[in-house]
């Protein structure tokens, strides 16, 4: 059977580095980069007889996290151990959540080939990262080093039910969760760094089929990229099993990015059996209401709902909606610039799509070439606003206005007065145009004559003639208008 | 001047100490002779650094000399278990997993005691992680109770016991986790106190089992015990679990038990309690009701489960807790050319021990998965049964009085290979920690063979204060912490 004659099932764990100065349980930075293992400390290598302290904004960041994706929130949470043996884990087990989380249920609203649809989430939960074991370059060594710097940093970990059914779900809720956490400052998700990382879990059962296919597991998803690679795979490689009447088996799997393929790393009965108990080094956390009342007070609008409101609202095109709230200091500053607009009196039924347009054009290409945050740019909304104020007006032509931004930028003036102080602002009053015509006119009496003969391509010739006049300031509208009715009469 | 110091109490040393009559590097010397004389016979310690002590007591001295205060246990001499970390100092917790291991910074309690002004003069033997009762399970040599050389002192604080039982030290820190302050107190005729979970900071304790483990003073004299608790006691930044109420001097807070209600449990004197320790502990409770406490008879029902509850959590949370000691990051490592998994192995089974596998085996046991509920959550229900059998009985009485042990010392080899033999010589002790509540021993008695009788006194959450004061009521009317040991 084609791959389409398959039910897909798809669930995601994802691990997301939460933005704190220091780590989870001790005072080490978590600045990316550093040294290998100099930002460790007795706490964080396992030393005996060391204890754990809470970091605090790790905390109020998860339960942000909980609040922003409507999880259950437990008044009472507490830390569990994770037990396992591996190198990377000083103390051979992890500090993780697993009979409190911070966020019981809640759901992640994407939308997927223009169809909105709600991912449930199964939990989502605090816990420390592991360190990084690296091996040597070439073949033949005996060891593996251990670098712990990253052992004990703060991770969000959230996991979805199996809700997903598709690549382009996969990818929506990936590019969704990403904006989210980004939006609401918790976490950078800068994958280059292992900010996010991803685990997926996928089964393959026959369309209609209500006979849950077995789960695959794999690890070691460190992109987008590779999720969508991997799964793009996988599904294959299950789809081709069944259709061969091999079964499957429920396993873990590495994706080796190299090969583009999964390899088996471990079957069900080989999984391990973490052990989990409540963390005795650690008391309950009690949740108090004022907590989640200023994270609630503080929180930002949702990217997704927010470029929802920006289509309905002002009536922007969904592309439009998409980039403009790709991040939080661009929407603030589309909005500000449709305030200070409306402010200024303008009333254009276009307007935020003209400002839409300015914002995404000129704008975001300086912010882009200049490597500044929006804010960075020197042209308050107020400056843009008015600019687009100017066109619509007819006082500038589009292409002074390209030609003001650079100048904004640099002086920080707003346009009117850079337009006026260098003699930028068109010629739009008729009596000055007029002046201008009868000028030309007179001086050209030979195209005129033609032009009464029914040659009416020397419009544009008398046309250009007026513009060299006005040293291209005129209002090209007004000057067509003007000169059309004075050949005519 | 310096046999006055052999057999001064550590308020006394202080005394003499901060008032000039001696010096904290002559008194140093004095108990540094003294190790050097008995320590071989008893093996009391397993590390002195006669140096680093005299070094310190030289910090004292200049500190007097220049007219500063020297702090509450000014040149004191202090024996530490090895389970608690000094930097760059040996710490082994009694194994030889640790063996080599040096740590990078100083626990709590030993940096409180420095800055207090005593005088570190060795670490102490132990059981291999606090696991044992007898001090048999070190994981480098046995250490003998200096009442009968061929008896257990106890354990697992066995080696601080010994030290100030024969003279070695004026005072000790111990850590209790089912009794292993207060059984080697009892057995070695000395005073120890667990104080209330979470008093005393945790950190820079080798940890056997976290909800259960407390670090505690032992000394000659109640008084000595008030004065070092008051020192230790107190939140901690580094433990979280450490709790914030204000601490009390607790010294001054000795004061009179008239009117004190003492509450006698039925189940503390039933099967299995030896003739001789239930005479001299019935004596003991009679002095204190003919000192003006009135005795209530009280119940603790639950406590035939205090074992089991006990042995499930204590040996669920060293499972984990005692993962780390696997080869990798630090201490010893045996063994693993072949890849990781050996090296684990390799390491733990030949550098830990048998009594420590053991319970590594039995708590990973009860958390894996289709046991947890069956072993691990029931030991937590008992676990909140016994806690709710003191509540009760607090409402009625002040402190609650028994034996601290079924019997007095054992005989070296007796126990140790009838592991359960040796789990309910703790039967009297491990329900105070379950229930995280306040106890101390003191020496009642002695049995026929002259080995010391512990008398246990148990309070409510936080109130150490009148455990205190009933232990140090009673050893103003009795003269048994006076005795001296024929070693």
């Amino acid at each position: 059977m084609p791959v389409e004659d398959y039910d897909i099932v798809i669930g995601l764990e994802s691990h997301a580095r939460l933005l704190t100065e220091t780590k989870m349980f001790c005072g080490c930075l978590t600045r990316f980069g550093a040294e290998p293992n100099s930002q460790t400390c007795p706490v964080c290598i396992g030393m005996p007889g060391v204890l754990p302290v809470t970091n605090r904004k790790a905390v109020m960041l998860g339960l942000r996290a909980a609040l922003a994706f409507r999880c259950e929130i437990p008044a009472r949470m507490r830390f569990d151990r994770k037990n396992y043996y591996y190198p990377d884990i000083p103390k051979n087990y992890q500090v993780s959540q697993n009979y409190s989380p911070v966020g019981a249920g809640g759901f992640v609203e994407i939308e997927a080939d223009g169809v909105r649809k709600r991912i449930g989430l199964d939990n989502i939960h605090l816990e420390e990262d592991a360190g990084r074991l690296m091996h040597p370059e070439g073949s033949g060594a005996d060891y593996s080093t251990v670098d712990l710097n990253r052992a004990g940093t703060p991770l969000l970990e959230i996991v979805t039910r199996p809700d997903m059914s598709s690549l382009t779900e996969v990818e929506a809720y990936m590019e969704t969760l990403r904006r989210t956490l980004e939006a609401l400052e918790i976490s950078d998700c800068r994958m280059e760094e292992g900010s996010l990382r991803f685990e997926a879990s996928i089964s393959l059962k026959p369309l209609g089929s209500t006979t849950l296919g077995k789960r695959v597991e794999i690890k070691n998803l460190n992109s987008t990229r590779a999720v969508l690679n991997c799964l793009e795979y996988e599904i294959r490689r299950q789809a081709a099993a069944l259709d061969a009447g091999e079964p499957l088996t429920q396993e873990t799997r590495l994706y080796n990015e190299t090969t583009g393929r999964s390899e088996r790393m471990r079957s069900k009965e080989e999984a391990h059996d973490y052990r989990y108990f409540p963390e005795p080094d650690l008391g309950p956390i009690v949740v108090l209401d004022e907590w989640l009342d200023r994270i609630r007070s503080e929180m930002p609008e949702l990217p997704n709902l927010r470029k929802w409101r920006f289509q309905e609202a002002y009536s922007l095109p969904a592309y439009d909606a998409g980039v403009l709230t790709q991040k939080r200091s661009i929407a603030d500053y589309f909005e500000e610039t449709i305030a200070a607009a409306e402010a200024m009196g303008a009333e254009a039924a276009d307007l935020a799509k003209q400002v839409s347009n300015w914002l995404m054009g000129p704008i975001l290409r300086e912010v882009n070439e200049r490597r500044v945050d929006i804010a960075g740019l020197n042209i308050p909304p107020a400056h843009l606003a008015e600019l687009v104020g100017l066109i619509q007006k007819g006082t500038i032509s589009k292409n002074i206005a390209q030609d003001l931004v650079p100048i904004m930028i640099e002086t920080g003036d707003p346009p009117e007065t850079i337009a006026s102080r260098r003699g930028m602002i068109q010629i739009s009053d008729a009596y000055a145009v007029e002046k201008l015509v009868s000028d030309v006119l007179e001086a050209h009496g030979k195209q005129v004559a033609e032009y009464k003969d029914g040659k009416k391509a020397v419009l544009g010739f008398l046309m250009g003639q007026v513009m060299r006049q006005a040293k291209g300031k005129a209002n090209p509208q007004v000057v067509r208008e003007i000169l059309t009715r004075t050949l005519q009469s | 001047m310096a046999e006055e110091v052999a057999s001064a109490t550590a308020v006394e040393i202080a005394r003499m100490v901060a008032g000039g009559s001696i010096s904290a590097r002559e008194v140093a010397l004095t108990f540094l002779d003294r190790i050097e004389k008995v320590n071989s016979s008893t093996n009391a310690f397993l590390h002195v650094n006669q140096d680093w002590s005299l070094s310190c007591a030289d910090l004292i001295d200049q500190k007097i000399a220049r007219g500063e205060n020297p702090g509450p246990l000014a040149g004191v001499p202090i024996a530490i278990k090895d389970a608690l970390c000094i930097e760059g100092a040996p710490t082994t917790c009694g194994s030889r997993i640790l063996e080599d291991y040096r740590p990078p910074y100083t626990a709590t309690v030993v940096r409180r005691v420095l800055e207090a002004g005593a005088v570190p003069i060795g670490k102490t033997n132990m059981d291999e992680f606090a696991m044992g009762s007898s001090n048999e399970s070190s994981g480098f040599r046995k250490c003998f109770n200096p009442w009968d050389l061929s008896r257990a002192p106890g354990g697992s604080s066995g080696g601080s016991a010994v030290a100030v039982a024969a003279g070695m030290a004026p005072v000790a820190l111990g850590s209790d986790t089912g009794g292993s302050i207060r059984q080697p107190a009892a057995f070695c005729g000395v005073t120890g106190m667990k104080p209330t979970w979470g008093r005393v900071s945790r950190y820079g304790l080798g940890a056997f089992a976290s909800s259960l483990d407390q670090v505690g003073p032992l000394s000659r004299t109640v008084e000595d015990s008030a004065l070092l608790l008051s020192v230790i006691a107190g939140h901690d930044e580094r433990d979280s679990t450490s709790l914030p109420d204000p601490v009390d001097d607790y010294r001054s807070a000795l004061g009179s038990i008239k009117g004190l209600r003492v509450g006698v449990p039925a189940e503390y004197f039933g099967e299995g309690l030896d003739g001789e320790v239930a005479a001299a502990v019935r004596a003991a409770i009679a002095t204190l009701e003919e000192m003006g406490a009135s005795l209530v008879e009280v119940s603790l029902p639950h406590l035939p489960y205090a074992v089991a509850a006990y042995c499930i959590v204590s040996m669920a949370e060293s499972s984990s807790n005692l993962a780390r000691y696997d080869g990798v990051h630090y201490g010893a490592r045996k063994g693993g050319t072949r890849g990781i998994d050996e090296l684990y192995a390799g390491t733990r089974a030949q550098l830990l021990g048998r009594e420590v596998k053991r319970r590594i085996m039995l708590g990973t046991f009860v958390l894996s998965s289709g046991y947890y509920d069956a072993y691990y959550l029931k030991g937590l229900k008992a676990r909140r049964l016994i806690r709710r059998d003191f509540e009760e009985a607090f409402e009625k009485v002040d402190v609650i009085a028994g034996p601290t042990t079924p019997t007095a010392a054992f005989r070296i080899g007796e126990k140790i290979n009838d592991p359960l033999a040796m789990y309910l010589s703790d039967i009297f002790t491990i329900s105070a920690p379950l229930a995280g509540i306040p106890a101390i021993s003191v020496p009642c008695g002695f049995t026929s063979e002259r080995l010391p009788v512990g008398f246990q006194i148990m309070g409510r959450l936080l109130d150490e204060k009148t455990v205190l004061s009933a232990a140090a009521a009673f050893q103003g009317a009795t003269d048994f912490h006076e005795a001296a040991c024929p070693l």
